[in-house]
């Protein structure tokens, strides 16, 4: 096993990654923070054979990837979170219509325009909700480059076992933070690929007729066989339709793919979890925080321990219920004005044991910080 | 476990940004060293504080941001005076004398130093300013070899550049092995 070390910007490992996982076509526009992923890819895409087109927004963008999937690409763009706002209406068209695709989005603060140069964590609920309607998401986040890496592989890899758009939750600082990275060799990381019908030239192909374990063959479009693709709710050829059986079945089976399989989609790290009195639950830049803390608190012989949650959607909330089941306290340390809080309250037997510790002046959290919310939690003033 | 924090502050366009890469790209890639390098950024390229930080540790690094730098490198009046007072007790204080005039007491081995009347004098070329601190940084530190901070170069800097480059490293290198400690 050869492994080259980098020392590059979260950002560049994304790329890496993404090429990694066999992205061979990006459309983008650039914005802050997440413009080094359109610029390496443009660099480094049509070098591999690949394609990189520069849109002229972001609806173009997401329109454009959500095209070339079809056709039967490794398709990914990347944005922040106002860009991410105007992707919305065509992430739940990949939706409906289970299109694979990874969605990267760098976030910074928000709402708006808000601070495009500073961190934040304030896109987990658009996530999960940003489009509108009942639907099931994967989101997928990391708090280092050699997690971001694994994390962004995965992504294209649940894209396609699931037909479905995986979002990646990057934000600011894992993004523009340089810190080593070791490049995996092919192989190393398992790859899955794009799943095609075997239904022959001529024979009727049902693009939306799921197989016994769920999956649905596709085939490339514009290729052997002639389908419809709509936003609509449609029947097994892709055509609308307002059947009630068929809507039924066809919600159902968009919860159920992701919902049902969400042990399989689990992402976490844990650390001193075994008889850790105070519980930190985090995700992202917040997790490096939580960590340090957790580690030095350890160092002086207290009993804290860390679950970094790498998966955010489908929640998991069993999950969480059990790593926090002998918790004295549960504080989740995150950069919005509490988000993941909630689903955790919502999780564990004792939300009333939940405390959030967050920031959301632009600057990233510190161990003082999370030091400080813990003295006010046991009543010890600030 | 070894940890040396660094806040490298000037202004936007003066290459801060770049001379903390590559000495954290240095200590990772040619000393086996664990680092990380953040910075934060205003909305403009150009003008404003600029400001990188870097940590270099033996061991590994969660929390990337530096609060109480070991070395504190300041390039312009404001960031020397933002940012003086932060410096760890009895750390390292690396100014140079064209940008910066030192008016209050750090309690810091101080190293004032003309970097940028060298780099003016020896080579005429300003934009190499940020390697001939690199190279005094080095001198004074020995955070990491000085061949290892050429390697980087070899690597990031067009050849056409190189010789300017490697001439300002060196230069920095010989200020600041030269130059007593100043206690103030």
């Amino acid at each position: 096993m050869t492994q080259r070390t980098e020392f590059i910007q979260g950002n560049e490992v994304c790329v890496n990654a993404a090429l990694y996982a066999g992205l061979d076509f990006f459309a983008g526009y650039p914005i802050t923070p997440s413009s080094e992923i359109a610029e390496t890819m443009a660099k480094q895409l049509p070098r591999i054979g690949g394609k990189f087109l520069q849109m002229e927004d972001e609806i173009s963008s997401i329109c454009s990837i959500i095209g070339a999937s079809l056709t039967g690409h490794k398709v990914m763009t990347a944005t922040s979170g106002p860009g991410f706002s105007l992707m919305q209406e065509t992430l739940g068209f990949a939706v409906m219509a289970e299109i694979p695709c990874v969605i990267v989005d760098v976030q910074r603060g928000g709402p708006s325009t808000g601070l495009p140069t500073h961190g934040s964590q304030g896109d987990v609920y658009q996530a999960r909700w940003g489009t509108h309607g009942d639907h099931a998401i994967i989101a997928l986040t990391a708090s280092n480059h050699q997690d971001l890496f694994s994390m962004t592989v995965e992504a294209f890899n649940m894209a396609e076992t699931y037909r479905t758009p995986v979002i990646l939750l990057m934000d600011e600082i894992t993004g523009h933070t340089r810190e080593p990275v070791n490049l995996p060799e092919q192989g190393e990381i398992p790859i899955i690929g794009r799943l095609r019908t075997s239904v022959p030239e001529g024979v009727d192909y049902h693009p939306y007729l799921p197989r016994e374990d769920g999956r649905l063959p596709m085939s490339d479009f514009g290729g052997k066989h002639r389908y419809n693709v709509t936003g609509l709710y449609h029947d097994m050829w892709g055509f609308p339709t307002t059947d009630p059986n068929v809507i039924h079945g066809l919600i159902h089976h968009l919860m159920d793919k992701i919902e049902n399989h969400a042990h399989e989609i689990t992402r976490y790290r844990e650390y001193y979890l075994d008889d850790a009195h105070t519980v930190l639950i985090s995700y992202g830049c917040s997790a490096r925080t939580a960590l340090h803390v957790v580690n030095s608190r350890r160092r002086r012989g207290e009993k804290l321990g860390l679950l970094e949650l790498q998966s955010l959607w489908p929640f998991p909330a069993e999950l969480v219920r059990a790593k926090c089941a002998h918790a004295h306290y549960i504080l989740v340390v995150e950069m919005n004005m509490g988000q993941v809080v909630h689903e955790v309250k919502k999780a564990v037997h004792e939300p009333e044991r939940v405390y959030l510790a967050n920031r959301v002046d632009g600057e990233f959290i510190t161990p003082t910080d999370v030091r400080g919310i813990m003295r006010l939690i046991h009543g010890r003033g600030v | 476990m070894s940890r040396h924090r660094l806040i490298f502050a000037g202004s936007g366009g003066q290459g801060v940004i770049t001379a903390a890469i590559i000495l954290a790209e240095a200590a990772v890639l040619f000393e086996g060293q664990n680092a990380v390098q953040s910075q934060s950024y205003g909305a403009a390229a150009r003008g404003g504080i600029s400001r990188s930080d870097v940590i270099i540790s033996d061991a590994p690094i969660h929390f990337p941001k530096v609060n109480q730098p070991n070395t504190l490198i300041c390039l312009t009046q404001e960031a020397y005076n933002k940012f003086n007072s932060v410096i760890r007790p009895g750390g390292i204080l690396i100014t140079d004398t064209h940008y910066v005039s030192l008016d209050t007491r750090a309690e810091a081995r101080i190293y004032h130093l003309p970097l940028y009347t060298s780099v003016m004098q020896e080579i005429g070329k300003p934009v190499v300013f940020n390697i001939c601190v690199l190279g005094a940084l080095q001198a004074i530190t020995g955070l990491v070899r000085l061949d290892s901070l050429h390697q980087i170069l070899k690597k990031r800097i067009p050849s056409r550049f190189l010789d300017i480059n490697e001439r300002a490293l060196q230069l920095g290198a010989e200020l600041g092995k030269n130059t007593e400690v100043q206690t103030h």
